[in-house]
């Protein structure tokens, strides 16, 4: 079955486009995660599901239907988004901001119920945060919020997890932990990750993007090849195994350098320097 | 199992009669202090007499009635501190809704330009005649200067759809002159003999007007728009976390902004054209209940349309006995009040972090 689906999306911001009829598919129990360099309309696409941004062109569908013909709150029990480190000057408690993930259940004149304050506390409890229920968002590291975040998805109990760059500004343990936490979830999850070793380990299937369009598609050994890294990242990169997990391990060293063509204005400054000081 | 399914609803019901607790005690205060509001002024009635003259009003008695007791009490003082708990209870209402809504804690119709846009509109309405605006009453054309200045101001405070906290503040401020600006200069063209006591209504504002014919529809504004908004609480409470959490969270955040962007501007312009630019009002309450009760709207919302409610009827019960038989424009209390009050919040905040 398949949790959600881009078909020939298009997206412009003020008549800029941005991503370019990209498809995707996200099927049930699967992790899907979304790489490509920065500014390559990543975080856009993810942004269509939800409707922070309406595509120009193509159609975004959850559960088989387009999300223009969902209400918001349809959407919201469908699918739930761990956006990065949340900034606000208003000092919610951590229970606070996971109770949030109830609304999409609850109307204007519904009152938060022992099954909501159920769902919040096991929700705290699975990331491993129920102690701080009661501390203020802002006392939190950044890891902490992120898993407050994790946590309130998980009381939204919708069953596709959207995740945009989760590890943004995380230490490596920080990192790592939420990740590993996202996995053992194990709900259908579309996440767009920065480290491709990340991507590799994490994810069953990647989705590669450059300048707003999908380049590659498929499981992460296959796409992560040494030629489209170079490609797309512009990185050299060797393809080792893990020594203790087994699992694909990718190893960066930069290009060499590139021959100067003289025809392009594009020479990198030390090449200029050479040819100014050769004159 | 058992003990699990115990412990959960009394965390509930615990947090319910905390808030219900505060709300009870806060409206026995709000009776309170309305009562001293009747009876206390340039004259002092003993409050029996003030329970006296409402309970033959209320239930048709003749006993005081047309006495000079019943003609201060029920024509002059009781719509007087009806007005002030609506005005009060308004503009903490639409203080608190504008700072969720923006996203930005210095927000409330002052600051931002509201109540001047809506004081120029209703200055040229009261100064040229309603003719000069297709007979359009003083309240619509006020809320329509406050339209007028809330989407000048969301203009000119964002760029590419963000919002930034600094640009929205300097916009609103900036505009704020410029309207009260024109306020004055309308005034000073027209022929009003006493045009400095009509400039310092509209930059200072007054409760002096309040009569039965006028309170109406201020006070159904307000209850109707309390009303509203108290239903838009999660929707709150989501907008101050960001656009894309409350879209994810399944609010329709650019459909309700709006919403609530008119529902606050038509509170203020109807205030304003009544009572005229009352300050500090909308930006102390709302975050003096914040740091008392916390940041979740559930709670800051009914207990800030109370206690605005409280502060400005003992507001204008001061500006009443200070300098008694005159009387002290309100905007001069409620600045020379709320801003020590606003300094030492702002002190306390920064130490915090």
């Amino acid at each position: 079955m398949t949790r959600l689906q881009l078909a020939g999306v298009s997206v412009e911001l003020g008549g800029v486009p941005i991503v370019t009829e990209c498809d995707l598919e996200v099927g049930d129990n699967e992790r899907v995660g979304l790489v490509g360099p920065n500014g390559s309309g990543k975080s856009t696409l993810l942004r269509t599901v939800f409707r922070a941004v309406d595509p120009v062109a193509g159609r975004v569908a959850l559960d088989g239907d387009d999300v223009r013909s969902l209400s918001q709150r349809q959407i919201a029990r469908r699918a739930a988004l761990v956006h990065q480190e949340p900034v606000t000057d208003f000092d919610f408690t951590v229970e606070d901001i996971v109770a949030l993930g109830r609304a999409p259940w609850q109307g204007p004149f519904d009152r938060t119920g022992p099954a909501d304050h159920d769902a919040v506390m096991n929700a705290l409890a699975r990331v491993n945060l129920l102690d701080y229920r009661s501390r203020q968002i802002g006392t939190l590291s950044g890891g902490e919020k992120q898993r407050v975040l994790v946590a309130r998805a998980i009381a939204q109990d919708s069953p596709l997890l959207l995740l945009d760059e989760p590890t943004n500004h995380l230490d490596i343990h920080a990192a790592l932990d939420l990740l590993e936490l996202v996995r053992t979830l194990e709900r259908t999850t579309l996440c767009v990750l920065h480290d491709l070793n990340f991507a590799a380990s994490y994810c069953d299937r990647l989705y590669v993007l450059k300048a707003g369009r999908v380049v590659a598609g498929g499981p992460p050994a296959d796409v992560l090849s040494p030629e489209l890294v170079r490609d797309i990242f512009g990185v050299e990169c060797t393809h080792l195994t893990h020594p203790t997990t087994g699992q694909l391990l990718l190893a960066f060293s930069p290009t060499p350098p590139r021959t100067p063509d003289p025809a392009s204005g594009n020479v990198p400054l030390g090449e200029k320097m050479k040819s100014r000081v050769g004159q | 199992m058992r003990p699990r399914s115990d412990r959960v609803p009394v965390t509930n019901a615990a947090k319910a009669t905390t808030l219900w607790g505060v709300v009870s005690v806060l409206c026995v205060v709000l009776v309170a202090m309305g009562a001293f509001g009747i009876a206390f002024g340039a004259v002092n009635i003993d409050l029996g007499t003030v329970a006296d003259v409402i309970w033959n009003r209320l239930l048709g008695g003749s006993q005081h009635i047309g006495g000079v007791n019943d003609q201060i009490v029920w024509n002059l003082r009781t719509p007087r501190v009806l007005l002030a708990a609506a005005v009060g209870a308004g503009l903490a209402l639409v203080g608190t809704v504008l700072q969720a809504t923006v996203r930005n804690p210095l927000a409330d119709p002052y600051v931002l330009g509201v109540s001047a846009g809506a004081g120029l509109m209703a200055s040229i309405t009261i100064t040229y005649g309603a003719a000069a605006l297709a007979g359009l009453p003083t309240s619509t054309t006020a809320f329509a200067g406050a339209l007028m200045a809330t989407v000048a101001v969301l203009w000119l405070g964002q760029r590419g759809g963000r919002y930034s906290p600094t640009r929205l503040v300097l916009a609103g401020v900036t505009l704020s002159y410029l309207f009260t600006g024109l306020t004055s200069f309308v005034i000073f063209r027209s022929a009003d003999p006493d045009k400095t006591r009509s400039v310092m209504f509209w930059l200072l504002g007054s409760l002096g007007q309040a009569k039965w014919s006028n309170i109406a529809i201020p006070t159904t504004v307000v209850v109707v728009g309390c009303g509203y908004l108290l239903l838009q609480t999660r929707a709150l409470n989501a907008m101050v976390l960001g656009d894309e959490a409350a879209l994810s969270l399944g609010f329709p955040v650019h459909r309700l902004r709006w919403k609530f962007l008119i529902s606050t501007s038509l509170m203020t312009g109807v205030l304003v054209a009544l009572v005229g630019g009352i300050g500090f009002v909308g930006l102390v309450i709302p975050h003096l209940v914040r740091i008392i009760v916390g940041p979740d709207h559930r709670r800051v919302l009914p207990i800030a349309v109370l206690v605005g409610a409280i502060y400005l009827i003992a507001v204008d019960l001061l500006c009443r006995i200070v300098i008694s038989p005159e009387e002290l424009p309100i905007g001069i209390v409620t600045s020379v009040l709320g801003a020590p009050l606003f300094l030492w919040l702002l002190r306390r905040k920064g130490a915090e972090r």
